[in-house]
């Protein structure tokens, strides 16, 4: 994998943390060879937001893990992205209970409502869409998530009340 | 918290805590679960009315987990008389202080009701008749925040019990007479799980609580781990102490933020006073327990796999032998329980393991939480004797299925389960029935599905999901699953093939057999065993070019019923697609070029005047 792909992601817009930045917050975590890697891949990214390529960089050496490896590592797992996100991330459940009471509609609610796709985030950088597996919170279904609240019992037109409210929030 | 240095000095504290002064009124409301529908504000709520009044010596509200009725959110129970209410908003709150805690009287439209019956009880309503709530008891009932609460309801007795006076074979040999299965779905006897584990050679050893419940449709671990976290380390606990493990895991998926937030707050707590450490409670065992959080990857639920992903790899699984208790995390002996396994050990040493195995089957011992949702009344969390039927969760417990509907079968099991079609309703569930009829116990996700679910699209929705939750290291996986998906997706837009059924038996059995882990070997499942009970659903989509149940888009549309259609405008109003149009008096038209399928109309129109056709 071409490290192009990590430093320039397709929808960059929010600012690359300075390198400065970077090593500082490895310095207060103490990443080491002792570190656990996920830990230290979760931690970096609650902080920035994403992970930043730098900051791979910096982790490989300090854990002596080679950039192939912990690349492998971020590519692996769903939560891990290289590029910023929106700033409200909106998880759309595709659970199998959410599923059987239409999970499909309110995806392409939320989809119709925004304008983007799964994994897409909109050009104002408010909002970045995913579907996950499961939320957990079958007897709400179907339900989204935005950021740490849940919306249960979804149909399209709540989808389209509860993302304007989300707009005018922000206008 | 003060350090609990002796078995003793915890039993002083139970004592203590038993004597010392209860408020005439609990008022325990769901703060987990239900937080999705405003259970915070509840809480907020409550305190203020509650200090405003100057009740705070004799009402305490108490911020529990799941009570199990998620049908009911916000759900709370109101204690020394059992008053359950349901579907409570902070605007409630008033009311409910001013008759039912100071006046004692019932709140009517609160409280959970059937056919023009109420039931103010919360052990009278049909829901929790039924049940037997062991591991749950305590879910709902103490404060996952507080080690005190949780000890003053007996948390760490019985740990304290088996470092007082057990030896490690003979914690090992009561685990095994109870029959104690894993609850994690492949349903591996613990006790010779744990045999293995004290046998291995290697310094040190490693148990680990597997809380990566990744099965869409299960959250029963989540609501453990939220509800009661004591009760998981206490049988951490106990299973260190049997199997001489002094390090601990608890690896939990991102997903359950409040799951990982109260095994925190459990964890340092139980550090603090000493349950969890050096020389815990002066008996000279050493464990000390952290949490992995988990990266958003289902094939982690697979224990090599999350033995991977723990060390800091991508959660890959490798071939077993050898098996994680004789090399597991970073090469030592390992047990992997899953959260409910873990929190039914404390009940088995409780309880003994012949009372323990007292309900259940020939060979499916104790009870079983089931995460019943979907298509039925009653969703939530239910906990049975191993043995019930079908028809007693999903009727008697679950309250039958909405709108009327017929059942038409249930998954079980979910994405490596499959579908238990309506004849075997009365067939008793326990581990073996299950896989008799295709589908199996699993975690314990049910759900429920009447007439209106296509079961080909079912298959299509459990193969996609594993097809994407497959890691790739193994061909029949990575590549079986991508086919099978494909065929599925032509058979769900109208494009089958008369060769496709037979195409997808022979796939779906050779993935099964050629697959390295449980995720390859059992993603078939639902193909085959939907094959298997509903082949006709599939044929009508080949050949007929027609879905059944009218859910796959393009093998049905939507259509205004002209003599039913009371021109309200209710339907045009809501589509977001301005297709339908109409105007007051006359009957309206969907637009077809224009329609989208979203089905907006469909719950909308309040004279069932829309139709699938």
């Amino acid at each position: 994998m071409s490290l192009a792909r990590i430093a320039h992601p397709k929808k960059a817009s929010l600012p690359v943390p300075a390198e400065s930045e970077i090593a500082s917050f490895l310095d207060e975590l103490g990443v080491s060879p002792d570190s656990n890697l996920i830990g230290v891949l979760q931690q970096v990214q609650d902080r920035f937001g994403f992970l930043p390529a730098e900051a791979l960089r910096r982790i490989g050496r300090r854990m002596r893990i080679p950039l192939s490896r912990i690349y492998g590592v971020v590519s692996f797992y769903a939560q891990f992205y290289t590029t910023p996100r929106g700033k409200h991330t909106i998880r759309c459940c595709r659970g199998t209970a959410c599923h059987v009471k239409g999970a499909g509609r309110v995806l392409d609610a939320v989809q119709r409502e925004l304008g983007i796709g799964e994994g897409e985030t909109t050009p104002d950088l408010q909002f970045y869409l995913e579907s996950v597996a499961c939320l957990g919170t079958c007897f709400l279904a179907p339900v989204m998530m935005i950021d740490n609240l849940y919306f249960g019992e979804l149909g399209p037109q709540r989808v389209q009340s509860v993302l304007r409210s989300y707009r005018a929030k922000q206008a | 918290m003060k350090r609990l240095e002796t078995i003793q000095d915890l039993a002083a504290l139970g004592r203590a805590l038993a004597r010392g002064a209860r408020p005439a009124r609990t008022i325990r409301v769901c703060s987990t679960g239900c937080r999705a529908l405003g259970a915070l504000e509840v809480c907020d709520a409550l305190d203020g009315e509650v200090s405003r009044r100057g009740l705070a010596d004799r009402v305490r509200v108490a911020r529990v987990g799941c009570h199990g009725l998620c049908a009911g959110a916000v759900a709370m129970v109101i204690h020394p008389q059992g008053i359950f209410y349901q579907g409570v908003t902070a605007a409630d709150v008033p009311e409910i202080v001013e008759q039912t805690v100071l006046a004692g009287k019932v709140v009517k439209r609160l409280c959970w009701s059937s056919g023009g019956r109420t039931v103010s009880r919360q052990k009278n309503i049909p829901f929790y008749k039924h049940q037997m709530r062991r591991v749950l008891a305590g879910c709902g009932v103490v404060d996952p925040k507080s080690l005190e609460d949780a000890v003053a309801h007996g948390a760490y007795a019985q740990a304290a019990r088996v470092l007082a006076g057990m030896k490690p074979d003979a914690v090992i040999e009561e685990v095994s007479r109870s029959g104690l299965r894993g609850r994690g779905g492949a349903g591996f006897p613990t006790g010779r799980k744990w045999q293995l584990a004290r046998q291995a050679r290697g310094e040190p050893k490693y148990i680990i609580c597997n809380a990566d419940e990744g099965d869409p449709g299960a959250f029963m671990d989540r609501a453990v781990l939220e509800g009661d976290p004591h009760l998981v380390i206490e049988g951490m606990l106990i299973g260190a102490f049997a199997t001489e493990a002094s390090r601990g895991v608890i690896y939990v998926r991102a997903e359950y933020p409040i799951a990982i937030e109260h095994a925190e707050i459990a964890l340092a707590q139980a550090r603090e006073a000493g349950l969890l450490g050096r020389n815990i409670l002066g008996t000279g065992l050493n464990l000390d327990i952290e949490i992995r959080k988990g990266a958003g990857a289902f094939v982690c639920g697979e224990e090599t796999a999350l033995i991977a992903s723990v060390e800091g790899k991508r959660g890959m699984p490798r071939p077993r032998p050898p098996f994680p208790a004789q090399a597991g995390l970073y090469g030592k002996p390992t047990n992997i329980n899953n959260v409910e396994t873990w929190a039914n050990v404390p009940r088995i040493i409780q309880l003994g393991a012949a009372e323990f195995a007292r309900v259940g089957t020939e060979g499916s011992k104790g009870t079983k939480i089931f995460a019943l949702a979907g298509k039925v009344r009653n969703t939530g969390l239910v906990e049975v004797p191993m043995g019930v039927t079908l028809r007693e969760i999903i009727y008697d417990i679950g309250g039958g299925i909405p709108r009327g509907r017929k059942f038409k079968g249930a998954q079980m099991g979910g994405p490596s389960g499959g579908c238990v079609p309506a004849r075997y309703l009365d067939l008793p569930i326990d581990y073996d029935s299950v896989r008799e009829v295709g589908a199996i116990m699993g975690s314990g996700g049910l759900i429920v599905m009447d007439e209106a679910t296509c079961m080909v699209d079912i298959a299509r929705f459990f193969t996609d999901f594993c097809q994407k939750e497959s890691c790739g290291k193994c061909v029949p996986c990575r590549v079986g699953t991508r086919r099978m998906l494909e065929i599925l997706e032509r058979i769900t837009r109208g494009e089958g093939k008369p060769e496709d059924v037979g195409l997808l038996e022979t796939l779906g059995e050779m993935v099964r057999e050629a697959s390295l882990c449980g995720l390859g070997q059992t993603a078939p499942s639902p193909v085959l065993s939907t094959l298997r009970h509903f082949g006709d659903e599939y044929e009508a989509h080949i050949v007929d070019r027609r879905c059944p149940a009218k859910e796959c888009r393009g093998l049905f549309r939507y259509a205004i019923e002209a003599e039913k259609c009371k021109a309200c405008g209710i339907c045009k109003k809501n589509c977001p697609a301005d297709a339908i149009t109409g105007a007051k008096k006359v009957a309206h038209v969907i637009d077809q070029a224009r329609c989208t399928l979203c089905g907006t109309c469909f719950d909308k129109c309040p004279v069932d005047a829309i139709l699938k056709v």
